[in-house]
């Protein structure tokens, strides 16, 4: 067993430089590396590149990094969820590469699966095309995107091993596998850390080859941004 | 009288079929889901990886690991299944998904949507809208008919920046149920009271009206 058990977040983000690319996993407030990004937040790194699905409310998950102006350029599919991202964008002083969810995803898992560039039909006559190659395939009109990588790669699992394999939970999981697989380094952040051996590994979600850093990750606040209920009835 | 969210809702459960997997945008498209016809199976699903989606949590058990698209939270239904971003959009790409129905600005009448950006004011981006219109095999657009300004949303061709191209194939308004054809929008149904005249007057794409044109049945 290779161990990737790292003590605290402290050495888990340990080489974290300024003006590097960073991937987060999470959608929305969901499945966030809570306690990297707040570790990052403390540190004097700036100009990063983030790239993550969305940027996090004000004071929590991304938008801390933002708020202490870290970041330089953000890639994401649906932002803006927080008053300071929007004023920074707005004037320019952040760089925002919207491209579509699922082009989003794929761009990560083909970084980590070794394939450079791919052909979807999303965002085919949109601006989201201009500049990129078009080819026909079955009659349907393609654009060519190409890989996603990063320097560190942060995500957040429900359950880990010393030997770095994952399980997620409920629709936490979303860009995490991938996001894990297209990092140099990936830091994983879980809830509970088991010694190898006490995940069965046919419930494995990511294999711990994609996991150079695991820790287990501290008071996790999990925000809600979206609390709706239904009434119990009599 | 011209619909109001509900029963536009209400209008396109009406098109469910029968053992489909369905994908529900925000706003009216959610409200969907309250409206399953008797005798229809569909299973949900959520871009954000989940499969079989069930109603709200009862209060207190909501569960910040269990979100739809929108970020509300939600619950599973027995047969559901959870998965990551890229098996997500596999199965909008890979056409398993066989509805999407969603929300838009403007329609043009050749199936053109616009859905995620208004030029000069702030953008917050196209999420999974741009994959979703791009390969669904069926696209259903709710929503009004004009917008706040009392300005036609079908068109002749769309004036704010597309999400996709040709692919809208039917639309729910308050006023009317309009499909897209080659040679633009038909009007099949108008909501109860409201006259072809008045839908002719709030459309200001190409119109085709073949005789008598039903009522809708809500």
């Amino acid at each position: 067993m290779i161990n990737k058990k790292v003590k605290d977040v402290a050495e888990a983000i340990d080489g974290v430089k300024s003006n590097m690319t960073l991937m987060f996993g999470g959608f929305g407030l969901s499945g966030i590396p809570e306690n990297c990004i707040k570790e990052l937040s403390k540190k004097e790194i700036f100009n990063l590149t983030c790239i993550s699905n969305n940027a996090g409310v004000d004071n929590f998950g991304l938008g801390l990094l933002l708020k202490k102006r870290q970041v330089d350029r953000m890639i994401s599919s649906y932002v803006g969820e927080n008053a300071e991202f929007e004023r920074q964008m707005l004037s320019g002083e952040l760089k925002v590469d919207l491209i579509p969810q699922g082009t989003l995803a794929e761009r990560c898992r083909a970084g980590g699966a070794g394939i450079p560039a791919f052909f979807t039909p999303a965002g085919f006559g949109t601006e989201v095309a201009f500049g990129k190659e078009v080819r026909i395939f079955d009659g349907k009109a393609h654009i060519l995107e190409t890989a996603l990588t990063s320097d560190f790669a942060f995500v957040k699992a429900w359950k880990g091993d010393e030997a770095g394999n994952l399980i997620f939970k409920g629709s936490a999981r979303n860009f995490n596998p991938l996001m894990a697989m297209a990092g140099k380094i990936t830091v994983a952040e879980v809830e509970e850390l088991l010694p190898a051996g006490e995940l069965d590994p046919n419930h494995v979600h990511t294999p711990g080859i994609f996991v150079q850093r695991i820790f287990k990750g501290e008071l996790y606040e999990k925000r809600i941004e979206q609390l709706t209920t239904r009434k119990r009835e009599e | 009288m011209s619909l109001d969210k509900n029963q536009i809702a209400k209008r396109i459960a009406q098109e469910l079929k029968h053992n489909t997997y369905v994908n529900l945008g925000i706003g009216i498209p959610t409200l969907v889901a309250n409206y399953i016809p008797n005798g229809i199976d569909v299973e949900f699903q959520s871009e954000n990886g989940v499969l079989g989606m069930g109603p709200f949590p009862f209060e207190g058990e909501e569960d910040p690991d269990l979100i739809n698209a929108g970020k509300q939270t939600i619950t599973t239904l027995a047969g559901a299944a959870l998965f990551d971003s890229a098996t997500s959009f596999a199965m909008i790409r890979g056409r398993h998904v066989e509805l999407t129905v969603l929300g838009a600005m403007e329609v043009a009448s050749n199936g053109d949507i616009a859905n995620w950006k208004i030029p000069k004011k702030m953008v917050k981006g196209m999420g999974g809208a741009m994959d979703l219109v791009a390969s669904a095999e069926n696209i259903i657009v709710a929503m009004m008919h004009t917008n706040k300004k009392g300005k036609s949303k079908l068109l002749n061709k769309c004036t704010l920046p597309i999400t996709g191209v040709s692919c809208v194939k039917k639309i729910v308004t308050n006023l009317a149920v309009i499909e897209v054809t080659k040679k633009g929008f038909k009007l099949l149904e108008r909501a109860p009271g409201v006259s072809v005249d008045h839908i002719i007057k709030a459309t200001e794409g190409n119109l085709i009206i073949n005789g008598e044109v039903p009522e809708m049945k809500i």
